[in-house]
């Protein structure tokens, strides 16, 4: 393997991994919890979710590098870029935090990819269409998770309500990035290849407002919203957790492991 | 947190120990049958039981932790997510074990705290760190082997829920065996300084691996006894051998040198001879001066301490959904 690669841009080719990539950041960061978890059976579903993320940024590289057909492949993507050329949105590289941080990351997410991996099952494009079907059955499950945590949290002790509180407010305002498109995605939209993101911001609204409110926890004030990931513009966080992730193969270029 | 009653003490009833009671429980041992739950046992045997799943149990919780400081640095996804997938195995069985000691009658939590207060023992082999990618391999290829070894006869234990709990942790521990081994021949294939970093793996690990078998049998305490009640059915030494005569072919395949001078083949005993294992070291690890038996304890304190808000929210909460429904009725 070299140093690092560059990457060509094509619509669909960076469409792809930018789902990858905000798959194997959150799966990443799920992977830092492991042993670490406030009870054994959280260490349990945090890898499980982990693994699943895993398990789909690995497909969606994969099918980057047909796309792409440069000859790159997942190991490539996820080890040889640089911070610029991560495509994800800032929200699956905040740092962990506490455990209720950690939840209302995931909760977040998850009501993202349930809803969009469901409207993804009809792509067009049979791969995405394939691998939509199975991140739908993930993310329907992450989903139902994270919600039960936050509603346990929030109506919880106080403390618990104090943190959960907490963790929305310094979270909410990397939602928006979620439902942001980029001009150059329009073809994929009306080839019905990807999915819209605008199109979800409602029925997201909707699931987390109703969790929230049973979690006895209220939106804060302020709905300015953070955004740069998808344009390669991140927090300081993703540098370190690549420094970690790409240490071996940057260490050690050209090995096969 | 799920069995608080299984925190109250034994009643008097289960400790009415007499000649009958025993020579029957002695009978059905020595017939193999299965001794259940419910079914009457001595007291020693319980205590005895207790004490090693339990401490099987906490291994397997603290056996995350050197595993887990290479899952954000494992060098391909591919490895990423087998290494994840292992580690949390690991805690599976963590959790299958505690659920198999519960049924003795002690509860997981009071287990859990004597872990963490350093009352009670974990596999010493988890004190020594992992300090390079080789180490997932050898820890795979040969601390899980020497756990197969150790393991696969509790899979015929006279303790029911605790002989099938093994029969599928064993299947799991084989398919971590296959990978760590899978791991360690790239390595030794690969590069010049990833052969090098096998082979420091392997001079690190065999000598603690070949403790993991406990102490030699003239020395060991609980053997006897567990053997008698068929819950041990292999003496510490003839494991060692077993898991020593095992291990030499997949070395020389791996073209790795394993650091004993002194192991040879001995044509008459049909077993490889080894040198001299340094107890003094298993018994300095074990008395918790291993390089890392303060950090592992630290960071399952620090999990656990950590974590208590979020135990205590959930209980809370049930509480609360559990007033609002009778209060509904």
């Amino acid at each position: 393997m070299a140093t690092a690669i560059c990457i060509q841009n094509s619509a669909l080719f960076m469409y792809v991994l930018g789902r990858a990539d905000d798959a194997l950041i959150l799966g990443h960061r799920l992977s830092e919890w492991c042993g670490h978890a406030p009870m054994m059976e959280e260490d349990m579903a945090l890898a499980n979710m982990g693994l699943d993320l895993i398990g789909q940024a690995r497909e969606l590289y994969t099918y980057a590098a047909e796309v792409e057909g440069a000859g790159n492949d997942e190991d490539k993507f996820a080890y040889l870029r640089d911070v610029q050329h991560y495509r994800n949105v800032l929200l699956v590289e905040r740092p962990n935090g506490d455990f209720a941080q950690t939840m209302m990351r995931q909760f977040f997410y998850s009501a993202f990819a349930d809803c969009y991996w469901r409207a993804m099952m009809s792509s067009t494009d049979p791969t995405l269409a394939a691998i939509a079907a199975k991140s739908e059955k993930e993310s329907a499950y992450h989903l139902r998770h994270s919600s039960e945590w936050i509603i346990r949290l929030g109506d919880g002790t106080d403390e618990s309500h104090r943190r959960a509180q907490s963790a929305l407010n310094d979270l909410w305002p990397f939602t928006g990035e979620l439902f942001q498109a980029n001009p150059e995605d329009d073809a994929l939209f009306a080839g019905r290849i990807a999915v819209d993101p605008r199109g979800l911001l409602q029925p997201w609204t909707e699931n987390v407002t109703a969790i929230l409110r049973s979690a006895r926890l209220t939106l804060p004030q302020s709905q300015w919203m953070q955004k740069g990931g998808r344009s390669g513009q991140h927090s300081e966080h993703l540098g370190h957790l690549l420094s970690e992730l790409q240490s071996l193969q940057r260490t050690y270029p050209n090995a096969t492991w | 947190m799920y069995t608080q009653a299984l925190n109250a003490s034994q009643s008097d009833e289960l400790t009415g120990e007499d000649a009958a009671k025993i020579s029957r429980f002695e009978a059905r041992v020595a017939a193999e049958e299965r001794i259940e739950a419910n079914d009457w046992m001595p007291a020693a045997y319980r205590k005895t039981l207790t004490r090693q799943i339990s401490q099987h149990a906490h291994s397997e919780i603290v056996g995350m932790l050197p595993e887990g400081n290479w899952l954000t640095r494992a060098p391909t996804l591919r490895r990423k997510a087998a290494l994840l997938a292992k580690v949390q195995d690991e805690c599976g069985h963590g959790l299958y074990l505690y659920a198999a000691a519960e049924t003795l009658g002690t509860s997981r939590e009071e287990l859990v705290d004597q872990m963490l207060s350093g009352k009670a023992k974990y596999s010493s082999i988890f004190n020594y760190p992992t300090l390079t990618w080789a180490d997932i391999g050898t820890i795979g290829w040969l601390v899980d082997g020497a756990a197969i070894m150790n393991q696969i006869p509790l899979c015929r234990c006279s303790y029911g829920p605790y002989a099938r709990a093994m029969i599928r942790v064993c299947k799991e521990e084989s398919f971590h065996q296959r990978q760590g081994y899978e791991i360690m021949v790239t390595l030794s294939r690969g590069t010049p300084e990833q052969k090098a970093m096998a082979q420091g793996a392997l001079d690190r690990w065999w000598w603690p691996c070949l403790m993991m078998f406990g102490p030699p049998d003239q020395q060991s305490q609980h053997g006897d006894q567990s053997t008698r009640w068929k819950i041990k059915r292999f003496s510490n030494d003839d494991l060692r051998q077993k898991f020593i005569d095992a291990t030499v072919p997949q070395a020389r395949y791996l073209d790795l040198k394993i650091p004993d001078d002194n192991l040879r083949w001995n044509e008459a005993t049909g077993h490889w001879d080894y040198g001299d294992i340094d107890w003094q070291e298993f018994n300095n690890v074990l008395a918790g001066n291993g390089p890392c038996n303060r950090d592992r304890l630290a960071a399952r304190r620090k999990a656990h301490d950590e974590g208590a808000w979020v135990r205590e929210a959930a209980l809370a909460y049930a509480e609360k959904q559990k007033r609002k429904t009778t209060a509904a009725a």
